[in-house]
């Protein structure tokens, strides 16, 4: 049977168990007795390594079981959980989201056997009792290794047939062969990817092989090839007294083989390149190597074909989809609202063929507005599909804190609320970099050294704190810290020394537009730069980011006590409450939620201040913006009539916009102007209207 | 501008030999001038409607309309062709093209007139020395039925957008 098909419920749930073991693992290291979390753990691992076998990715099975291995002694009380072990577990689960990482990207995981980091748990296992400084050292390295793995993992399957490890009675066979001058083949079978029965097409290239040689060793096995254990690929070693290339035809002959490669065997030798040859037998796919000429150009230096190959796969798209798991609730309440939908269809219909003319209008306000009511629900019920907690994205970061708490060799404890606080999925998806940022920047600057801690009287252990909760339409996270806080005099020093600003404009300006100065591109007080934090590249991009998903974010410091982060996020992105307006004869949408109030201003109102219009309202000063002359329109109202504003808000900073007319408030659907438009400044989408026209929304923040 | 009279004053004219394979083009023209684009690349054809201006934007980029809940962009051929800004006649259409990184794009021409089959010895590519605007957005020139053809060149229209 295909295991493709079962390729993303796989991920999903590794993914999953990954998180599960990462977050177990770290309770584990907390509460190295913890009986009911060690049970977990070695739960989560042995499902871990029977999805991977069942899917027949060999590596990751290899590591999962030997992390399994640990886990029962320790589970047995043979082993004692130590901090350097915690260590190796942690780099193994790095290793196994590599493993996945490439699964999702090519549907293969790679040739990095990541041995060092094997042989590290069995170090584990020997000793016992003993010191793990080994275990250590071998970890260090395996990072290395891994790294380099991950460059060289393409599936390259020339070189398969060396990886299979021989027993004493095949090499035997082997060198009894060659000193008969029979020759023996290593050869190595792909078979296409959308093949269906690939053990019959497996069979029948064994059957095509065997009428010209011998089979002596198949990897996967025989039996497992015919259960269809494998891949996509199998690797035969065959004895045989006519030439490759024969046995190369014969298994060619084979259709859906996508392609065949073999080589003599050298047995004392494991480089075959020189005498590799690859024949191709279909119309190379794109992300397959190019030509038969170039696979033997590059065959000659070795580590090249590997590097090219990994260079396409990264460009090609993964295999596997985004996806969103949905309540089946969720889904039953849409499939009610879209026969509702139906039936409210088919009342229309009969409404508009009924014949009395006078009872046709109010029965068919009345159907319009049972569509009206319908579409409502039909709305909320898709967008609850496309809420995901928040929980995926900062489950991550307990370990991340526990990392940088050894790198930075400061105590801290992150404490979360709020992980079932559920964004649209787009959200969710972007929001954790900008976290992770703000996250590191709490360990790396906020927090102060032991040393300062203990003399300003705070508990040794540094606290951060990451809150999410929902606020009407928006979510707020906030990130805190008992840090030092920020020290404005410090900023405003760097400010002056960079130019930002001058020394008299950083006497006229208050704390908090200081602290503001943080947000501008390559900015940073970091004393020293520390691989962390620091290279003043970051809170400028967190700010863009979050501005990108109409969010904000706003800082509030007190030096010495620390600081809070607060980003303010809208539910959903993609149908906004929005507020139509006229402006000459064109039709704009204003987002609801930054608009304050709606005013009508006398003309004689209007004042200018530096050659600005301005308008006092209640007592705050606002400029007014002429949308007619942002836009390039000209406005039909004459000087002397009311002029009406929307009052917009950009954080504390607020603007009027002067329109002609209003619409009305309206639910409208953002659609992007597409890539062609690049960049449009004011305009931040479009969105079709009632009558199929359509209509830009203006981006205040930009306006502001 | 005739573009037989293209042909003598400054634009070199190539054999390409390379293929020999047929492919389908879309005329269409631009106040005297005749175009084609390959067919293959054309997702749509439909009549003038509405166009939604866009402020701050170029000339010939005359703003979005809204094909079956899409908001597509909408450039102006003629004047992209540095001709001037034509009038809307009936048969004037909005032909949305397919391109590989920027999406559908509509451009709106004259009239749609015909598709035409050309082969590959109908079609000689252009090494132009011109410094015209226009001249950069044609690839070939293709001969039909005693007519000449220019083919836009659609790497051409989707590097340049703005």
């Amino acid at each position: 049977m295909d295991v493709s098909q079962y390729l993303e419920i796989f991920l999903d749930e590794t993914k999953e168990h990954l998180q599960n073991l990462n977050t177990r693992i770290l309770e584990l290291e907390a509460d190295p007795e913890g009986t009911d979390t060690i049970n977990e753990i070695f739960r989560a691992a042995h499902s871990l390594k029977g999805m991977a076998g069942t899917m027949g990715y060999k590596r990751m099975q290899n590591l999962t079981h030997d992390m399994e291995n640990v886990f029962s002694e320790v589970r047995n009380g043979t082993i004692k959980v130590k901090p350097e072990m915690i260590d190796v577990l942690f780099q193994c689960l790095d290793a196994l989201e590599g493993y996945t990482e490439n699964i999702q990207n090519s549907a293969d995981e790679g040739t990095n056997d990541n041995e060092v980091l094997i042989k590290a748990l069995n170090d584990i296992m020997k000793n016992k009792n003993g010191d793990s400084a080994v275990a250590t050292d071998a970890a260090d390295t395996s990072n290395k290794s891994s790294a380099a793995g991950a460059v060289s993992s393409s599936g390259d399957i020339a070189v398969k047939w060396d990886g299979i490890s021989l027993d004493d009675s095949q090499v035997s066979v082997i060198k009894a062969a060659k000193t008969q001058g029979k020759n023996v083949y290593g050869i190595n079978v792909l078979i296409q990817e959308n093949c269906i029965l690939k053990a019959a097409r497996a069979f029948l290239v064994f059957k095509a092989v065997e009428e010209l040689a011998e089979i002596i060793v198949s990897d996967p096995s025989a039996q497992d090839v015919e259960d269809e254990k494998f891949d996509r690929d199998f690797t035969l070693i065959v004895i045989s007294d006519g030439s490759l290339e024969a046995v190369i035809k014969a298994a060619e002959g084979v259709s859906e083989i996508e392609k065949v490669v073999g080589a003599p065997i050298v047995l004392e030798n494991n480089v075959h390149y020189k005498e590799m040859a690859v024949v191709e037998t279909e119309e190379p796919k794109e992300e397959k190597q190019s030509s038969p000429k170039a696979d033997v150009a590059a065959a000659g230096a070795a580590p090249a074909p590997a590097k090219n190959e990994t260079k396409k796969q990264t460009l090609a798209k993964p295999v596997v989809n985004r996806t969103v798991r949905v309540d089946i609730e969720k889904l039953d309440s849409l499939m009610n609202l879209v026969s509702e939908l139906i039936i409210a269809k088919n009342s229309l219909v009969s409404v508009s063929s009924q014949e009395q003319q006078v009872n046709t209008n109010t029965a068919f306000n009345e159907q319009i507005e049972y569509i009206e009511q319908v579409t409502t629900n039909l709305h909320e019920s898709v967008m609850k599909v496309r809420m995901v907690p928040i929980e995926s994205v900062v489950n991550k970061f307990p370990r991340m804190i526990r990392d940088l708490s050894k790198k930075l060799d400061k105590k801290m404890e992150l404490y979360m609320s709020g992980e079932e606080t559920e964004l649209d999925r787009t959200v969710v998806d972007e929001i954790g970099d900008p976290l992770m940022h703000l996250l590191r920047n709490a360990a790396d600057h906020g927090l102060e050294s032991a040393e300062v801690r203990a003399q300003r009287g705070k508990p040794a252990v540094g606290s951060i704190f990451l809150d999410a909760y929902q606020d009407g339409n928006n979510v707020v996270i906030e990130v805190r810290d008992d840090g030092n806080g920020i020290d404005v005099e410090a900023v405003k020093k760097k400010a002056i020394e960079r130019g930002s600003i001058t020394a008299e404009q950083a006497v006229t300006m208050t704390d908090k537009e200081i602290i503001n100065l943080l947000f501008l591109p390559s900015f940073s007080t970091a004393q020293k730069v520390t691989d962390v934090s620091g290279r003043g590249v970051g809170l400028d991009v967190v700010k863009s980011k979050i501005e990108s998903l109409s969010g904000e974010v706003e800082v509030k410091s007190k030096l010495g006590e620390g600081s809070t982060w607060t980003i303010r996020l809208p539910l959903t992105l993609a149908i906004i409450q929005a507020l139509m307006v006229v402006v000459g004869d064109e039709k704009y949408a204003i987002s609801l939620g930054s608009i304050q109030t709606l005013e009508n201003i006398p003309p004689q109102d209007v004042k200018l201040v530096q050659n600005r219009e301005v308008i006092n309202l209640r007592g705050t000063v606002i400029p007014l913006i002429r949308l007619g002359d942002v836009l390039d329109i000209e406005n039909r109202k004459s000087k002397e009539e009311d002029l009406i504003v929307v009052i917009v808000k950009k954080g504390d900073k607020r603007a009027g916009l002067v329109i002609d007319e209003l619409i009305g408030q309206q639910e409208i659907v953002i659609k992007t102007l597409g890539r062609y438009i690049k960049q449009c400044k004011f305009i931040s989408g479009a969105t079709i209207l009632g009558d199929g026209e359509i209509a830009l929304i203006l981006d205040t923040n930009a306006l502001i | 501008m005739e573009l037989s009279t293209n042909t003598e004053t400054g634009l070199a004219v190539k054999e390409d030999n390379s293929s020999i394979e047929t492919a389908q083009y879309i005329v269409l023209r631009l106040g005297e001038e005749q175009y084609g684009i390959n067919i293959q690349s054309i997702d749509n054809i439909v009549r003038m409607q509405t166009i939604t201006r866009i402020p701050k934007m170029p000339d010939y980029l005359l703003g979005v309309i809204n094909m079956r809940g899409e908001v597509i962009p909408v450039v102006s051929m003629r004047l992209k062709m540095g001709l001037d800004k034509g009038e809307i006649t009936k048969q004037t259409r909005i032909i949305v093209l397919k391109l590989e990184q920027e999406g559908n794009v509509g451009f709106l021409v004259d009239e749609v007139k015909e598709v035409v089959t050309l082969t590959s010895n109908e079609i000689e590519s252009l090494t132009y020395q011109s410094q015209e605007e226009k001249s950069g957005l044609i690839s070939a020139v293709g001969k039909h039925n005693g007519e000449l053809i220019s083919l836009v060149d659609l790497n051409a229209v989707s590097l340049e957008g703005n």
